[in-house]
């Protein structure tokens, strides 16, 4: 079991994995994970290629349904309502209209600007015209892209940066509200200052949403995480608040993992 | 290294290089002869037809005088055939290849399914005609009509349709799947409002080079019952016979550009031989004009697509 140590235990869970197990047909991808995640916090997950990060931040918008013989094990209690997200009766559509997801790689539709944000909306079957502008505006606002694309709206997604791309994909995720945000290294495909202004937005993301983020990168967790999970071929090995994963890590294989001397 | 290690290294390269040459040689010989030969056609009958090609060609029906004789209710015939073959391929063979692409799952089913799709590609067109024959004019009573023919090509090319239909989607990232679907999209609206229009380009090449293939079709045309001989165009909407109404057409009689270059071949006067001959020219510009159209398409509708 994994220890979990805590000053600020009576902070609100937005969503807990329970004993959760995943398999890749035969092959276990995940092996018995339990991990909490606070709301209104930055969590970020670590852990050498292969170790599982994607496998289980996919598990949370049920992303694997998508594919056969991938097969799920134990839950995932997601707050307030204790809906388990990985149960056979919850539909995964209302799973995704909850929690959203940026990718590795920035993937805009080949649409415009204005439809790649208003994707989300339109899907939720919002056809007021006013109703969409807004949220598109407030949307590329706070993924900071407002200011860039308020004169091409019109103009495709793919004319746009990476950096503007992700943000772009940021916006759209945004647009909808969503409960919990999901980053699968959104920033590995950027340059440094196009990973600054992600990471800058990140940080002022968590007022308004739970984040969970898959990052290489350990400066980066440090940086914008308050909480820091360690995964290793499936397991999660340690997790606390960033602070003290960096800094005094309960368990060897972390520290070393953190210092470098592995991984 | 020394300049002998390094002039034996240059002798190699030279020595290597030599190959590339030659196959490129190869390579332009095998196309000369490809394009050689449909030019020499192309222009053969372009002398033989290009005299009789005229308005008046193009505006008479056909005639027991080769000077008088035209193409009229041949070429309205064929566009009316096409228009059917396009009308009735293009949705079925679209949603066949969405279905196997977006919802059927990989098990042995689909695969066999595939196996038969490919097959039907290969199957003679004539065994299609006699196949026709059976169900659409005598089953269901269609008739030796318009509405027959074009069944008939859609179903010749509906194989095309579906291969060209699934490698276009196929070409479409998964990660651009996975973004609609993290929106909470469900499969219908990711195909509607991602799969399709992503994959138009594709799918509209592949129906107009089938469509390009089908309007040269002959023989399964003769085995559902075109007529060779036929002076009068199908009724325009409204002006067949009481009742008359919008698809009057789809029932009536009619010929087709290959037939009527067949019937005239068969003639012992030179002068429809002549006649043939610009039917002919007028047919390879048909095709043409659908293969720039496929090519225009895919450039327009490809423009903001770039994976
Ligand atoms: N579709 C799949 N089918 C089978 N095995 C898979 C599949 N996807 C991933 N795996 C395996 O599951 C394990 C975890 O993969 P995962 O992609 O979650 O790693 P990761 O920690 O995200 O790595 P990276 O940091 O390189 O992205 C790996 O051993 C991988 O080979
Ligand atoms: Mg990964």
């Amino acid at each position: 079991m994994i220890e979990i140590n805590m000053q600020e235990t009576q902070l609100p869970l937005k969503a807990e994995a329970r004993n959760l197990s995943f398999f890749y047909g035969s092959f276990q991808a995940l092996k018995n994970v339990n991990m909490p995640i606070y709301e209104k916090r930055v969590t970020s997950l670590i852990g050498p290629s292969g170790c599982g990060k994607s496998t289980y931040l996919r598990c949370f918008n049920r992303m694997h349904d998508l594919y056969p013989g991938n097969r799920y094990e134990g839950a995932i209690d997601f707050h307030p309502d204790h809906t388990d997200l990985l149960s056979p009766k919850v539909d995964p559509i209302e799973v995704r209209m909850r929690i959203s997801m940026v990718f590795q790689k920035p993937n805009p539709f080949p649409k415009s600007i204005y439809e790649n944000v208003a994707y989300g909306l339109r899907v939720r079957g919002e056809s007021a015209r006013s109703v969409i502008d807004d949220k598109v505006e407030a949307a590329l606002r706070s993924a900071a892209l407002w200011g860039e694309v308020k004169d091409r709206l019109n103009e495709q997604g793919a004319n746009l940066s990476g950096g503007q791309q992700q943000r772009l994909c940021i916006a759209r995720a945004l647009a909808t509200d969503p409960e919990l945000m999901l980053f699968d290294e959104p920033t590995s495909a950027l340059d440094p200052i196009a990973t600054a202004s992600i990471e800058e937005l990140i940080t002022e993301l968590k007022e308004k949403v739970t984040i969970l983020i898959v990052t290489h990168n350990m400066q980066q967790a440090a940086r914008i995480s308050d909480y820091t999970a360690y995964m290793y071929i499936g397991e999660m090995v340690e997790f606390g608040e960033t602070d003290q994963v960096f800094i005094k890590p309960n368990k060897k294989e972390t520290e070393d993992y953190i210092t470098g001397r592995f991984g | 290294m020394n300049q002998q290690e390094l002039q034996a290294l240059r002798t190699m390269i030279v020595a290597h290089k030599r190959w590339d040459m030659m196959f490129g040689l190869l390579g332009i010989l095998a196309l000369m002869i490809a394009l050689m030969t449909f030019t020499a056609l192309f222009a053969d009958m372009a002398i033989n037809g290009l005299g009789r090609i005229s308005w008046e060609f193009l505006t008479s029906f056909p005639s027991r005088r080769a000077a008088n004789a035209g193409i009229l209710s041949a070429w309205v015939g064929s566009v009316l055939v096409m228009l059917v073959t396009a009308v009735a391929a293009v949705p079925l063979g679209v949603a066949a290849g969405v279905y196997l692409e977006e919802y059927a799952r990989k098990n042995w089913v689909t695969d066999i399914i595939e196996i038969n799709v490919s097959n039907l590609a290969g199957v003679p067109s004539i065994i299609y005609g006699l196949l026709a024959l059976g169900l659409f004019v005598y089953t269901f009573g269609l008739g030796q009509s318009i509405l027959t023919a074009g069944l008939t090509l859609a179903l010749l090319i509906l194989p095309v349709v579906i291969v060209a239909t699934r490698e276009a989607i196929r070409s479409i990232p998964q990660i651009i799947r996975e973004g609609a679907y993290a929106c909470g999209a469900t499969t219908w609206q990711v195909v509607s409002d991602h799969i399709v229009p992503y994959s138009s380009a594709g799918i509209l090449t592949g129906v107009i080079i089938g469509m390009a293939r089908a309007i040269g079709e002959t023989a399964p045309i003769i085995t559902v019952g075109a007529l060779t001989f036929i002076a009068f165009l199908p009724p325009a909407p409204f002006t067949g016979e009481p009742p008359a109404g919008v698809f009057d057409w789809l029932f009536a009689p009619f010929t087709v550009m290959p037939i009527q270059m067949f019937n005239w071949t068969s003639r012992p006067e030179a002068a429809f031989l002549a006649n043939a001959a610009a039917a002919g020219f007028i047919l390879v510009l048909m095709t043409l004009a659908m293969n720039g159209l496929a090519i225009w398409l895919r450039y327009r509708l490809r423009k903001n697509i770039n994976w």
